[in-house]
């Protein structure tokens, strides 16, 4: 039995010290690997912090009255996918100005992936051309609209 | 916009995985201080531009007026709209740039320095309509791809510069030319470095004409960036696209120049008259050349209000292309009588013409003034839209404002 305890509590003593020392490795570890990131975290540096401010955290993808803030796009269902494919090489604005059905909006990609450089965009394709028909349908506007969003103002001499 | 700094913070991401706990710093940064990438450009001060400019497109920047801001008889950079293809060029150095001349119909390729073709040729100064080919193209039905263009894609600078005609015959063109087609510094939207944003060109009569110059000034000053600089082809009265901005090369081609928005049914029309929405296959369709007849009232502003019996005067100009406006008409009942304008000869040819009128109201009421021109050859602007055309060019319906008289 004593020899038993004594067995016990030195298997008990090696796996501190091996916890110990890996802990010890990994901590260095993270040293390096971040001094790797950002060599002048080893320099020292004098803390001087009263010309820094705290950035407030703005959401990327902050939806507010049903559109997404940072884009114009119509909050619905394929709206991310619509961000991540469509906006890297223009802007969401040729999305929002433009109404367009369903076979002249695959044409539209169709273009872009033939002289645009586009990806093939797989399984999203469906998901995306839903979204752009269903938000930004065409709207039938004839041969001539009438004027709207009439300003009024008194015309001075 | 202020926005997060997530650059240094991306890349802490996976040490703060590693550590379990929250690194402070990448919160922080120093006052009045953010980062480039994540700064919001502010398109009016970038360039130029008023803020009652409006925006339509922010990546490439295309940015229209609106039908009052135009109401400067020559207009200024404040008030000219932007229409890029590609991405604007970010370094560029006037004092070595250079223009290659090249293609199948030069004798021997050659090329000058900006500085060579100021002081080898003679300078010219015209005034010069530039508008884009899709302006107007947000009321068309069924609708056009494209930005949405209302009536602001139209402006009349003064340009200088040498005629292209004249660096041509000095570089000796073969009996053989058909086209001169640009290439520019701007890049392709993708990035990709192979693909050019935008190479158009003009036939070679057009090319010859006096008017079209290698363009180094706008309104006598270094033409903004966003609109060219340091060199411009301009070819007033053909859409705008023709006027090639960021000039590095001209190639003068043995055949139609096949550059980008060249071919396909880039600026092109059906050449037969099609149904709306009817499709139309790329060998029928045919390159816009000259510009049609057109017109704008720029005084007043549309929605003003006046009294009964007093007179309303109203301003515009009005631009025919290639030709001249021969008479300019407004009508205050939806076109059942029209009335004369005064209408002035341009400053030179290929510039836009200036109109004015004085109206009385018989009674109160909602009021539309409707303007028409009639350009040389007798034909004048339509009321409702023009022939449809898949991507949406060439409307030169009837501009109209809302008028009240109380």
């Amino acid at each position: 039995m004593d020899k038993h305890d004594k067995f016990k509590k030195s298997v008990k003593v090696i796996h501190k010290g091996f916890l110990l020392i890996f802990s010890l490795l990994g901590v260095i570890t993270c040293i390096l690997f971040y001094a790797m990131i950002d060599p002048t975290f080893l320099t020292f540096r004098t803390a001087d912090t009263s010309n820094y401010v705290v950035v407030e955290e703005i959401d990327e993808d902050l939806i507010e009255n049903g559109i997404h803030v940072r884009t114009g796009l119509i909050d619905a269902k394929g709206l991310m996918e619509v961000v991540n494919n469509c906006t890297n090489c223009h802007s969401a604005k040729l999305i929002t100005q433009n109404r367009m059905n369903k076979e002249r909006w695959e044409a539209t990609i169709d273009w872009m992936q033939k002289t645009q450089n586009l990806w093939d965009l797989g399984k999203n394709e469906e998901i995306i051309v839903n979204y752009l028909v269903t938000n930004y349908p065409p709207q039938k506007k004839g041969r001539r609209l009438g004027l709207t969003n009439i300003e009024w103002y008194d015309l001075e001499d | 916009m202020k926005r997060r700094q997530f650059i240094k913070k991306t890349t802490l991401s996976s040490l703060t995985a590693l550590i379990g706990t929250e690194i402070v710093f990448g919160e922080i940064m120093p006052l009045g201080y953010e980062p480039l990438a994540l700064q919001d450009p502010n398109p009016f001060k970038m360039f130029n531009k008023s803020k009652e400019m409006v925006v339509l497109n922010n990546m490439p920047w295309n940015i229209e007026a609106k039908a009052h801001l135009l109401d400067e008889k020559i207009t200024s950079n404040e008030y000219m709209f932007i229409r890029n293809n590609g991405k604007i060029p970010k370094h560029v150095d006037a004092k070595n740039w250079a223009v290659t001349f090249d293609g199948e119909s030069v004798k021997k390729p050659k090329t000058f320095t900006l500085q060579e073709l100021k002081t080898k040729f003679k300078h010219y100064t015209y005034q010069l309509t530039l508008e884009c080919g899709g302006n107007g193209r947000s009321e068309f039905d069924p609708p056009a791809k494209g930005n949405q263009w209302t009536v602001g894609a139209v402006s009349c600078a003064t340009w200088t510069g040498v005629r292209l005609r004249d660096v041509l015959k000095a570089i000796g063109i073969k009996n053989d030319a058909v086209y001169i087609g640009y290439h520019a510094a701007d890049t392709h939207l993708s990035g990709d470095p192979k693909k050019e944003a935008i190479s158009r060109g003009v036939p070679m009569t057009k090319a010859y004409q006096d008017e079209t110059l290698l363009a180094f000034k706008m309104n006598g000053k270094d033409i903004p960036l966003v609109h060219g600089y340091p060199l411009r082809l301009v070819a007033g009265g053909w859409p705008a696209s023709a006027s090639g901005k960021w000039i590095k090369g001209i190639s003068v081609r043995n055949k139609v120049h096949d550059g980008n928005k060249m071919t396909g049914k880039a600026y092109r029309v059906p050449c037969n008259p099609v149904a709306p929405g009817e499709k139309v296959k790329d060998e029928q369709m045919c390159i816009i050349e000259s510009m049609p007849v057109k017109s704008l009232i720029t005084y007043p502003k549309s929605g003003a209000m006046l009294a009964l019996g007093e007179k309303l005067k109203i301003r515009g100009h009005a631009w025919a292309g290639e030709l001249e406006v021969s008479q300019m008409e407004y009508s205050i009942d939806f076109g059942c009588t029209w009335n004369n304008c005064s209408i002035e000869k341009p400053a030179n040819r290929l510039a836009w013409q200036h109109f004015s009128a004085s109206i009385s109201f018989p009674k109160k009421g909602y009021y539309e003034i409707w303007a028409r021109a009639t350009d040389s050859k007798g034909i004048s602007q339509p009321m409702v839209l023009p022939c449809w055309n898949p991507k949406g060019y060439l409307n030169n319906a009837c501009h109209r404002i809302a008028i009240k008289v109380k």
